[in-house]
């Protein structure tokens, strides 16, 4: 308990300094709110709009956690599918990795269009930018059970899909994981992206390009407060899940001893 | 090259899907068009054929794409504010000036991370949890502050291109500096090397890998920031106006060409960064 304490505390003592010195030099220099307003005027703020903040995050959760199961779920489906040809491997890992390197959130509008301005087009546009990185982690954790192992797997007579669950499915946890938590982030900017785009008059993209066009600046740093925190939790609760699904892992061991 | 067939196969693919998604997405609108058009003669390949070739389908073929992509890039002035290579210029400028920008700032950062102990532990949580948070968000308002202080045209855009690429660049390359072995690090000491020896022939090679990586990851984030940016402050162009322009009028078919246009520039700078790594590790005696 005391190590945690130990780690925990430059972390905690940093960040108080920052917002000390950031509420500092906005009270000295006399910075006006449009420009930048004090943390303790944006937790006024905060405070204040509550039911408008809870509003905005359950319209932007309902695309990102829809989106994030459609695309992270297909996403998986797919690579389990396409794990057994190498052929449609070698041509999908390539374009897979591709599209890593694309701003895929450019599909915004275009999903906009198709499913209109509630929460379903923003879920397909996290479904569009989850779907590849789970597709190509997928594929590779699928792949890195060992030769050892698999040759373990046919000495005991296991056919294809005891050796998938039973081997390489736990093996690929570690990959599977980690995409789903690169996917946290990407879901978030994913929905909020395209909020940007259109949105019925509620969602935390709505609410920061309303009130940054109506320099509300308070308000959209209250809107980045509720956002930062939920992506925070949403990647923290996928960390969890996967210490607990893969405790096994060498990286949570050492921990513990 | 042994995955040349597989990837073209792909690649068809996807195109006959996509054919087959535009008919079917586009044959409604075509049926209702045709019905106010006041024509019921027309056959199955009729259908097809004028569903994949309307004004403002729901999806465009991608021959649509490719011809338009071809008009806005060749056959319009380059200069004039409808040609795509007007748009991608800008868009260019807004990513490489603050793909620098931010690359010069994380790797400074992280250099002063791995130097300081005390920073590392206080700042490296933060950091790392940044990684987490949609900082996107914040772009909108990035514009709009820089606007009080009379910046406008790229340089705001460029500013969320830098902050964008800033965060995997300063966490990819506080893990390139540390990847040495200890082993090494031990043998450094042995030779009794400063701390700034250590770090300039030791760390900063050994970093090479990760840091074309995060080279990598920090330009394709630099273009999605600059594109983002563009459509919170559309009037001075890029093609993240384009994008915005077209979901106004209903554009589809320039939406889709303006994306081509985005996913292209972001390919060939992810290339290129790729390239110049796989050059300099060859130099410094890499065996691929």
């Amino acid at each position: 308990m005391n190590a945690r304490v130990a780690r925990l505390l430059p972390p905690l003592a940093f960040g108080l300094a920052v917002l000390a010195l950031w509420e500092a030099v906005v009270r000295v220099l006399g910075v006006p709110p449009i420009i930048l307003p004090a943390p303790s005027a944006i937790a006024v703020r905060f405070a204040g709009s509550i039911p408008t903040l809870a509003a905005d995050f359950w319209q932007t959760i309902k695309g990102v956690l829809a989106g994030y199961v459609v695309g992270c779920g297909s996403g998986f489906a797919v690579a389990v599918l396409i794990d057994r040809s190498p052929f449609l491997k070698r041509g999908l890992l390539p374009l897979g990795n591709l599209v890593s390197a694309l701003p895929v959130v450019g599909v915004a509008p275009i999903m906009v269009m198709w499913f209109g301005f509630d929460w379903p087009s923003k879920a397909a546009v996290v479904v569009v930018m989850t779907f590849f990185p789970m597709l190509v982690n997928t594929v590779a954790g699928l792949s890195s059970a060992s030769a050892m192992e698999r040759d373990l797997m046919k000495t005991y007579a296991a056919n294809d899909w005891q050796t998938l669950r039973a081997l390489r499915l736990p093996a690929a946890l570690p990959f599977i994981f980690n995409a789903l938590k690169i996917n946290t982030t990407l879901a978030m900017i994913g929905a909020i992206v395209a909020e940007f785009f259109g949105t019925p008059i509620v969602g935390m993209g709505f609410r920061i390009s309303t009130e940054v066009g109506r320099l509300g600046i308070d308000m959209v740093w209250a809107t980045i407060v509720v956002a930062a925190l939920t992506g925070s939790l949403f990647y923290a609760l996928v960390a969890a899940v996967e210490r607990r699904a893969t405790f096994w892992h060498p990286s949570y061991r050492a921990k513990e001893a | 090259m042994k995955s040349a067939l597989p990837i073209l196969t792909v690649i068809l693919a996807i195109l006959a899907a996509w054919y087959v998604a535009a008919a079917l997405m586009n044959a409604p609108l075509q049926r209702d068009a045709y019905a106010n058009a006041g024509r019921t003669d027309y056959s199955t390949p009729d259908l097809i054929v004028d569903s994949l070739n309307m004004e403002r389908p729901k999806l465009p073929g991608p021959h649509q794409v490719v011809v338009e992509l071809y008009r806005l890039v060749f056959m319009t002035p380059p200069m004039s504010k409808r040609s795509l290579v007007y748009h991608g210029i800008i868009t260019l400028q807004e990513t490489v000036i603050g793909f620098l920008i931010g690359a010069a700032l994380g790797i400074g950062l992280a250099v002063v991370i791995v130097s300081v102990k005390w920073l590392e532990r206080s700042m490296m949580p933060w950091i790392v949890a940044s990684q987490t948070v949609p900082i996107i968000a914040l772009a909108p308002m990035i514009v709009v502050i820089l606007y009080q202080f009379n910046i406008t045209g790229i340089a705001p855009k460029a500013a969320i291109a830098a902050y964008l690429s800033f965060f995997p660049i300063t966490v990819g390359m506080v893990k390139g500096f540390r990847s040495p072995d200890p082993l090494l690090l031990d043998l450094m000491r042995t030779y009794s090397a400063t701390r700034a020896q250590t770090f300039m022939k030791l760390r900063a090679p050994a970093s090479a890998p990760l840091f074309f990586a995060s080279m990598k990851i920090g330009a394709a984030a630099a273009l999605v920031g600059a594109v983002v940016a563009e459509v919170t402050k559309s009037e001075d162009g890029g093609l993240g106006a384009r994008l915005l322009a077209g979901s106004y009028y209903g554009q589809t078919v320039q939406i889709w060409a303006a994306l081509f246009a985005a996913a292209a520039l972001s390919a060939a700078l992810v290339g290129l960064v790729g390239l110049v790594g796989r050059i300099t590790e060859r130099r410094m005696g890499a065996h691929p």
